[in-house]
C-alpha cells in the first residue's frame, strides 16, 4: 500500500473507509454509488473470494474508465454462477465464450472497438486460475507477446473449483484436490516446478504486472486505477479463497488472503516493463503454520500423524519468496502503509 | 418486445433469486460494552465521547457535552481521575492503552476556554431535594437533580464548595481556577448553594425536603496513639493540606517525616518540599508493593525527591528527632514488628493514615445502619431510611473523586425515580467487548502520546500545576488511536466485504448499515472483518 500515505491513527488507510476521510479519498468501494458491476442474487458460495475479487476489480475499472468498458470472461465459476439462464449478475457489457479462449475473445474485442475508432471503451479480461495458467495460457501470451490493449485478470483459486475442485497449474504442492493422490508417501499435490504466471508475464515485458489479494482493497483498486492509465496487454493476478475448495470457513476468506501475504506464501507487488517496482512488505509476519491448519486441504500435513517435513517445505517456499521479493520491511522503519521498498533489479526474475 | 438483432431473451437480473434464503445464521449489528466504559466509576461513555473527539473541530463541543451526560467535571477528572479506564483499555493489549484521560482533560479545558455550558430542558417538578455537603459527589448529585428539574438546596459546612478537591488535593494536582470554573457551572442550573451551613441534626431539617442526599464525606484525620515529648510537633495531613487552602501556612520545618502509605502522605510530603523542607520522607509500615498510593502519585513524588522508608513504624516522636522500629513481613504479608530501633531526624511528624468520616448529624435517624463507621446503603445508594440517600467516602466503596461523582449520578436517578414513584431505569449492561472480540488487523500502529511535566525546579519551589496538558493536535492523535471496541464507527468495511452486496449502506448519521436478509447468505465475513467487534453472527429460527 505504498500509494496513499494517510495518517490516521485509528485505521489509517486498511479498512475500506473510515469517515474522517474526505469522499474522494475513500475507497471504490466504500462510495453509496458504486457500480455494484456483479450484483446481488449470484450462486457463489458463501463467502466467496472469487465474487468479491471480481466486484473490487471491475468496480476500480468502471470507475477508472468512467463506465466506458467491455469485460469478457472465460468458463469458471465466476460466469456460471453470475449467469444460470434466464438471469445476470453483471451490470456492465459482458462477453462469454469458452473455457480457454478469454484473453483471444478479449483481443479480437479490443481490436473491433479499434476498427470502429472505439479505442476509447477498454477491455478487461477475466478467468480463473483454470482459463489462465492451464487451458487459456496460449492465448494469454499471444495476447501479452501482441501487446493487445486488454487488462487481463486472473481469480487464483488454486483450483478448477467450478467442476469440483481438481488440481490446476497454480494449485500448491500438498493441497489435496479431488484428483490428486488421497494417501501414500506424499498425499495432495506433487512438489512440482510451480508455474508462477506473474513471473511469466513480467517475462513478456508488457507494460503493467501486478498482484494483489481480497485482503487488501485499497492496494487492489490502486492497481487496477494504475493498470487502466497504460495502453497495451496488461496482467493483475488476485489471490482469491475458496471456502468450498479449500475446506475453510466461509467466515476465514480475507482472513487466509492476509495471512498468504503475512507468510510469504503469496507475493504482493507490482512490475512495469519486466521489472518489480514496488513490493507490499509483511507487517505481521507468521509461520506457514498459521494460514494451512485454517484449510482441510493441508489438514493431512497436521495431528498426531502429521508431516513436518513437508510443512518445513511449503516454509521454505514461502522464505524463498520473501527473499527474491524483498518482503520484509528495513527494521527502521514501522510496518503499516506508506512502506514501500524498491527492489527494482532484484526482484526481477 | 422487438428484440435488437441476434437477441432472443428478455435480460433478467440475478436480484429475482433470493440468496438469503441459503441463510442458517444472520449478522446482527450490536453494541458491546467497552472495557474502558465498563470501569470507569462515573459510568462514563468514553468510547462515544472519544468518537466525537476524532472528528475534530465541531466534534469536541460534542464529546464535551457526551461526558457532561454521566459527570460534570471533565476538566478536574482529566486531572485527579486515577483512570482506571485505561488500565482496562483493550489498546492496552495492542501497543498502549488510549490516553484517555489526557483526551478528557484537553475537552474539559476547551469547554473552559470556549464558555460551554449546558442547561435544564425539563419542566420544574416542583420536588425539593436537600443535598448535604459540596464535595464531588454532592456537587455531582446536585448538577443531575437539577438537570432532571428538581429543586437542589446544597448545604455545605465550609467557607467554599468542593469539599477534598478544594481542602485535600494540593493546586498542583488541580489549579482553583479549574474547579471554580466547573463547580459554577453547576450553580448556574439554579442549584442554591449555602456555605458555612454545617448541618448538626438532619432529623430537624428533613421534613422540609421531599429527599435528602447525605454526601458529607470522611473529614477526620485518624489519629494513633504515638508517645511524644512535650515539644514535639505533630500534626494530621487533612488539617494540614486544609489550614493551608484557607491562608494558613503550617511551620514544619527543615525535615518533614511524614506517617503513612496512601495518597494523602503523597500529597502531604510533596506539599512539605514546596513549604521549603530541605528533606521529606515518608515512613510507611509495609513495602512498596502494599503501598495504597496510585503508582503515578509514587513517581511523582519520587521525581521530585521525597524518600520512602519501607517497613517501618513510629515508636515514639521527639523534638527533632523520631524513634522507628524496623518490620518484618509475615507469610501473609502482615508487617511484624523485629525490636530493631533506629533514630530518624525529623521536626516534624504528619499523620497520613486515612480520615474517618462524622456522623454526628445522623443521630436519630430511624432505619439507618453504620458498619465501621460509615453508613450502608444499597444498589440504589438509599440508606435504611427512605428518601435519604449517602454517597461519596462515607459510604463502604474506594475513594476517589471519580466514584464520588458516580454515587451522586447513581443517586440522583433513584431519587429522581423514588420522587416520582417510577421504577428506576433500569441498566443495561451488555456483554463485554473483550479483545478477541477485535480484529486488531485493521488498526493502524500508533504510539502514545505522553503529557509534558513542569520542570523539578519549579515543582519543587511552588505550588503551579505539575503535569500539563496536551495541545490540539496531540489530543486528536489520542483520540483517534481509540478502537472503539464492540461499537460501530463507520469503517464501511462491513459494507466493502460483503461478496454479495447484502450489506446497504444508508450513510445517515446514527443510521449506518443494514443488512439485506434478501441476499445475505450468512457467511459471517462482514463479523470477522468488522473491526470493533460490533456486529455478531445469531442463529436463524429454522
Ligand atoms: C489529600 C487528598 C488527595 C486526594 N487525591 C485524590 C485524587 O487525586 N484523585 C481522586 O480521585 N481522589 C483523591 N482523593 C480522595 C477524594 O478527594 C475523595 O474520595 C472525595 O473528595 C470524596 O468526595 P465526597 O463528596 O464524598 O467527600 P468530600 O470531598 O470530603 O466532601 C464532603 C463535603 O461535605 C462537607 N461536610 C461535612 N460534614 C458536613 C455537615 N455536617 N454539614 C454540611 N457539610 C458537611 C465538607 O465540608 C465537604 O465539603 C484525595 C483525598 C485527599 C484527602
Ligand atoms: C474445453 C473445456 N474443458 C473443460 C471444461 C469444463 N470446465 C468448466 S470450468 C472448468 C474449471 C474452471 O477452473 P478455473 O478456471 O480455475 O475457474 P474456477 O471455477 O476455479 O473459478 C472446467 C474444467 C470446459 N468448459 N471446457
Ligand atoms: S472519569 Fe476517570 S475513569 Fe472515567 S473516563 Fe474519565 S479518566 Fe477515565
Ligand atoms: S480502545 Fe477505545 S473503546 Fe476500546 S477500551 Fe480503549 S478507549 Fe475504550
Ligand atoms: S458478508 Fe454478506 S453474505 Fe456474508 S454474512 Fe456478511 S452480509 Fe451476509
Ligand atoms: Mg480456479
Amino acid at each position: 500500500m505504498a500509494h496513499q500515505e494517510i495518517k490516521l491513527y485509528q485505521t489509517g488507510t486498511f479498512v475500506a473507509g473510515n469517515r474522517l476521510l474526505d469522499p474522494e479519498q475513500r475507497s471504490v468501494q466504500a462510495r453509496m454509488g458504486r457500480s455494484n458491476s456483479l450484483t446481488s442474487g449470484h450462486r457463489a458460495c458463501q463467502g466467496c473470494g472469487e465474487a468479491l475479487g471480481a466486484r473490487y476489480v471491475l468496480d476500480a475499472a468502471m470507475r477508472a474508465t468512467d463506465g466506458k468498458m467491455v469485460a469478457v470472461n472465460s468458463t469458471g465459476c465466476l460466469e456460471v454462477f453470475s449467469t444460470p439462464y434466464p438471469e445476470s449478475s453483471w451490470q456492465l457489457p459482458w462477453l462469454h465464450s469458452l473455457f480457454g479462449n478469454g484473453p483471444a475473445v478479449a483481443a479480437g474485442v479490443a481490436a473491433a472497438l479499434k476498427a470502429k475508432g472505439r479505442d476509447d471503451i477498454r477491455v478487461v479480461g477475466q478467468a480463473g486460475d483454470g482459463g489462465t495458467v492451464d487451458i487459456g495460457f496460449g492465448t494469454l501470451s499471444g495476447m501479452f507477446e501482441r501487446n493487445d490493449d486488454v487488462l487481463f485478470v486472473c481469480y487464483d483459486n488454486e483450483g478448477y473449483m467450478n467442476t469440483g475442485v481438481q488440481r490446476s497449474g497454480a494449485t500448491p504442492p500438498a493441497a489435496r484436490t479431488a484428483n490428486t493422490k488421497p494417501v501414500g508417501d506424499e498425499p495432495g499435490n506433487v512438489f512440482g516446478q510451480g508455474k508462477f504466471v506473474p513471473a511469466i508475464a513480467m517475462a513478456h515485458e508488457i507494460p503493467y504486472v501486478a498482484t494483489a489479494t481480497v485482503a487488501e482493497l485499497r492496494d487492489l483498486e490502486y492497481k487496477v486505477e494504475k493498470a487502466m492509465t497504460f495502453r497495451g496487454a496488461r496482467y493483475i493476478h488476485v489471490f482469491v479463497p475458496c471456502p468450498l475448495g479449500w475446506g475453510a470457513a466461509s467466515s476465514d476468506t480475507i482472513r487466509l488472503s492476509r495471512l498468504a501475504k503475512e507468510t510469504g506464501v503469496f507475493p504482493v507487488f507490482e512490475a512495469e516493463h519486466g521489472e518489480v517496482t514496488e513490493v507490499s512488505t509483511i507487517r505481521r509476519r507468521v509461520p506457514v503454520e498459521e494460514y494451512l491448519t485454517l484449510q482441510k486441504r493441508y489438514a493431512h500435513l497436521f495431528g498426531p500423524a502429521g508431516r513436518p517435513d513437508i510443512v518445513a517445505r511449503l516454509q521454505a517456499t514461502a522464505d524463498r519468496n520473501i527473499a527474491r521479493y524483498g518482503l520484509l520491511a528495513p527494521d527502521e522503519e514501522p510496518a503499516g502503509p506508506g512502506v514501500a521498498q524498491d527492489v527494482a533489479g532484484e526482484g526481477a526474475v | 418486445m422487438d428484440k435488437p438483432f441476434a437477441i432472443t431473451l428478455d435480460i433478467g437480473s440475478s436480484r429475482a433469486n433470493k440468496t438469503g434464503a441459503w441463510r442458517t445464521e444472520r449478522p446482527v449489528y450490536t453494541n458491546r460494552m467497552p472495557p474502558c466504559n465498563d470501569a470507569c466509576p462515573a459510568g462514563e461513555n468514553i468510547q462515544a465521547w472519544l468518537y466525537e473527539g476524532e472528528e475534530g473541530g465541531a466534534g469536541y463541543e460534542r464529546a464535551w457535552r457526551q461526558i457532561m451526560v454521566d459527570n460534570p467535571f471533565p476538566a478536574i477528572m482529566g486531572r485527579v481521575c486515577y483512570h482506571p479506564c485505561e488500565t482496562a483499555c483493550n489498546r492496552g493489549n495492542l501497543d498502549e492503552s488510549v490516553g484517555i484521560n489526557s483526551v478528557e482533560r484537553f475537552l474539559g479545558d476547551e469547554a473552559i476556554r470556549q464558555g460551554w455550558t449546558v442547561t435544564v430542558d425539563v419542566p420544574p417538578t416542583g420536588k425539593r431535594v436537600l443535598v448535604i455537603g459540596a464535595g464531588p459527589s454532592g456537587l455531582s448529585a446536585a448538577y443531575h437533580l437539577a438537570r432532571r428539574g428538581h429543586d437542589v438546596t446544597v448545604k455545605e459546612a465550609g467557607p467554599m464548595a468542593g469539599g477534598m478537591m478544594r481542602f485535600g488535593i494540593p493546586k498542583y494536582r488541580l489549579p482553583r481556577e479549574v474547579l471554580d470554573a466547573e463547580v459554577r457551572r453547576i450553580l448556574d442550573l439554579g442549584v442554591r448553594l449555602e456555605l458555612d451551613a454545617k448541618v448538626s441534626d438532619l432529623m430537624a431539617l428533613k421534613d422540609e425536603y421531599d429527599a435528602v442526599f447525605l454526601a458529607v464525606g470522611a473529614q477526620l484525620g485518624k489519629r494513633a496513639y504515638i508517645p511524644a515529648g512535650s515539644a514535639a510537633k505533630m500534626l494530621d495531613a487533612v488539617s494540614m493540606l486544609r489550614d493551608l487552602e484557607t491562608g494558613e501556612k503550617p511551620l514544619l520545618g527543615r525535615r518533614v517525616a511524614v506517617y503513612g502509605g496512601g495518597n494523602t502522605a503523597m500529597d502531604a510530603a510533596r506539599t512539605a518540599k514546596r513549604l521549603g523542607a530541605s528533606e521529606a520522607v515518608v515512613v510507611y509500615r509495609r513495602n512498596k508493593d502494599k503501598m495504597p498510593a496510585h503508582e503515578s502519585e509514587f513517581m511523582e513524588a519520587t521525581e521530585e525527591g521525597i524518600l520512602f522508608k519501607w517497613l517501618t513504624t513510629i515508636k515514639h516522636v521527639d523534638e527533632g528527632r523520631l524513634v522507628i522500629e524496623k518490620m518484618e513481613l509475615d507469610e501473609s504479608g502482615f508487617p511484624q514488628p523485629t525490636g530493631e530501633l533506629e533514630e530518624l531526624e525529623a521536626d516534624s511528624l504528619v499523620l497520613a493514615l486515612g480520615q474517618d468520616t462524622d456522623l454526628s448529624l445522623l443521630d436519630g435517624v430511624p432505619g439507618l445502619v453504620v458498619e465501621d463507621g460509615v453508613v450502608m446503603v444499597g444498589r440504589d445508594m438509599m440508606t435504611g431510611c427512605p428518601g435519604i440517600f449517602a454517597g461519596g467516602d462515607m459510604v463502604p466503596f474506594e475513594r476517589s473523586v471519580t466514584v464520588a461523582v458516580g454515587h451522586g449520578k447513581r443517586a440522583a436517578k433513584n431519587i429522581d425515580a423514588y420522587l416520582s414513584g417510577a421504577a428506576p431505569e433500569p441498566v443495561v449492561r451488555p456483554a463485554l467487548a473483550s479483545y478477541d472480540t477485535l480484529n486488531t488487523w485493521y488498526y493502524s500502529d500508533a504510539p502514545r502520546t505522553r503529557r509534558p511535566v513542569l520542570e523539578r525546579a519549579r515543582r519543587e519551589s511552588t505550588f503551579d500545576e505539575v503535569v500539563l496538558g496536551l495541545d490540539e493536535s496531540n489530543a486528536l492523535y489520542e483520540a483517534r488511536r481509540c478502537m472503539s471496541c464492540g461499537n460501530c464507527f463507520s469503517c464501511d468495511n462491513c459494507y466493502g466485504v460483503c461478496p454479495d452486496n447484502a450489506v446497504i449502506k444508508l450513510g445517515r448519521p446514527g443510521e449506518k448499515y443494514l443488512i439485506d436478509l434478501d441476499y445475505c447468505k450468512g457467511c459471517g465475513l462482514c463479523v470477522s472483518e468488522c473491526p470493533a467487534g460490533a456486529i455478531q453472527m445469531v442463529p436463524e429460527e429454522i
